[in-house]
């Protein structure tokens, strides 16, 4: 589980890439790679352990006006879970 | 011919000097017959090349790529390329000061070989001292900040320490850890009946591998590769010839997998007279077996075609003697036999009892 107020940074192992090819961006870690859709480049453009997950959202409800703020929210929590999953992000404490 | 797909991958054999012996090494049985060909100044077009045609990862590996001298150039281009780039190593010989240098230089991940959990099992494996120096080395790479994976080969001797191996896995803070069983190619072929588990030893491995990845997630990914004896189905070697994947060998061969240059008949081009993106698309070696046209049956009207690709080339020619077979791993081959028999012939060996060879340049042997 998430925390709201947990501060999401990509784990040392990954790194995001510009692909010229596609003209989005690809998340890279040892022998594998994610083709990322808009919505999870915005996503972990921002995950820089120091934005919180609510800030996170906050942030992106500028730039995603058409839905709502609990929408979003699940949408978020949902991908950054799946991504924690995968050890991709590490998760600086609350309180940090 | 159709287009080309986007190769993803470049598997840099900068080198098949090494100073450790493994007896599944995954080199060619006649490597030191095969001379390191091309200096910094071609790997470094080599990798521009690559990257044009769509390559983002690059796998720096031998061999032992340590024994490059010129391995900081290299780690040095492919970041301003901006490569996601894996040094896939032995840990020897590396100093301390080496890697830090990798780490200013923007290497992004170190992978290290652990033969075995226990020192002297892991010595005898790599036929060197080599366990404290690799641990050490594992070491450094987390005090330096690197995400670390750890490869073992797995194999009927170390088969049953998998729990040992994941618990020295933990200890040493592994981001990745590789639980590969040999494939019976090259090396680990030669040795078969050495190397070849039971399908008991499997069948107690398979669940501590799993309990390990449920209970890891999130903190270190567990890969556990059964050996495709052991499979149903064969999986898609290097996920399909020639299709994400290119390999460079040391003599400059641009290549779909680490040993197709040992399949007869094939003509793959060389880095050193033609560009990277005319050998992908092109070389008649590259186009013997990409997409499904070259398939027999059982594989031509199957539905797995697309999945498994056919299995692996090698394999069908070490089995079959025809590379363009369906893959004998297969249980739908019509030569399945040829794997079941060395799955009774592993069943019945004793521990212990069968002679092996160590990786070697032998004067004179092919």
């Amino acid at each position: 589980m998430i925390e709201p107020a947990a501060r999401p940074a990509l784990a040392a192992k990954a790194r995001l890439r510009y692909d010229r090819a596609s003209g989005g961006y690809l998340l890279l870690y040892p022998e594998r790679g994610l083709a990322l859709n808009a919505t999870a480049t915005s996503i972990l453009k921002l995950c820089n352990g120091e934005l919180t997950v609510d800030g996170i959202v906050e942030q992106l409800q500028r730039e995603y006006t058409g839905r709502t703020t609990p929408e979003l929210q699940q949408e978020v929590v949902g991908f950054l879970e799946e991504m924690a999953r995968r050890g991709l992000l590490r998760m600086s404490g609350a309180a940090g | 011919m159709t287009a080309a797909p986007r190769p993803y991958t470049l598997v840099a054999e900068l080198t098949y000097a090494c100073p450790l012996h493994c007896l599944y090494c995954s080199n060619p049985a006649d490597f030191a017959r095969r001379h390191d060909a091309l200096d910094a100044e071609a790997w470094r077009r080599v990798l521009r090349e690559a990257e044009q045609i769509g390559v983002v990862q690059v796998n720096l590996t031998g061999g032992e790529p340590l024994l490059r001298p010129d391995l900081e150039a290299l780690i040095e281009e492919a970041r301003a390329l901006d490569l996601y780039t894996n040094l896939i190593t032995s840990g020897i010989p590396l100093e301390r000061e080496r890697l830090e240098r990798f780490r200013r230089l923007g290497l992004d991940n170190v992978q290290v070989s652990i033969q075995d959990a226990r020192p002297q099992e892991s010595d005898r494996i790599a036929g060197s001292e080599a366990f404290e120096r690799k641990l050490r080395v594992a070491r450094w790479v987390k005090e330096l900040g690197f995400p670390l994976t750890v490869n073992t080969v797995l194999h009927r001797e170390n088969l049953d320490r998998i729990g040992e191996v994941i618990a020295l896995a933990e200890e040493l803070k592994a981001d990745r850890l590789e639980l590969a069983n040999a494939q019976y190619l090259g090396w680990a072929l030669l040795n078969r009946a050495a190397l070849l588990p039971t399908a008991a030893q499997l069948e107690r491995a398979r669940p501590v591998a799993a309990a390990a990845r449920a209970r890891l997630e999130g903190r270190m990914e567990v890969v556990f590769v059964l050996p495709d004896y052991y499979a149903e189905f064969p999986p898609p070697c290097m996920d399909g010839w020639g299709r994400q994947f290119m390999v460079v060998s040391p003599d400059g061969l641009l290549l779909p997998c680490l040993l197709a240059h040992t399949l007869p008949g094939l003509s793959f081009g060389n880095v050193r007279e033609r560009s990277v993106g005319e050998l992908w698309a092109g070389s008649p070696g590259m186009e013997a077996f990409r997409g499904e046209a070259w398939m027999p049956e059982p594989c031509r009207s199957c539905a797995r075609r697309s999945v498994d690709y056919g299995g692996c080339r090698c394999q069908a020619f070490h089995l079959t003697g025809n590379a363009g077979a369906t893959d004998p791993a297969c249980s739908l081959s019509p030569e399945h036999d040829k794997v079941l028999s060395a799955r009774a012939e592993a069943a019945g060996a004793r521990q212990g009892m069968v002679s092996f060879r160590y990786r070697e340049a032998r004067p004179g042997a092919s």
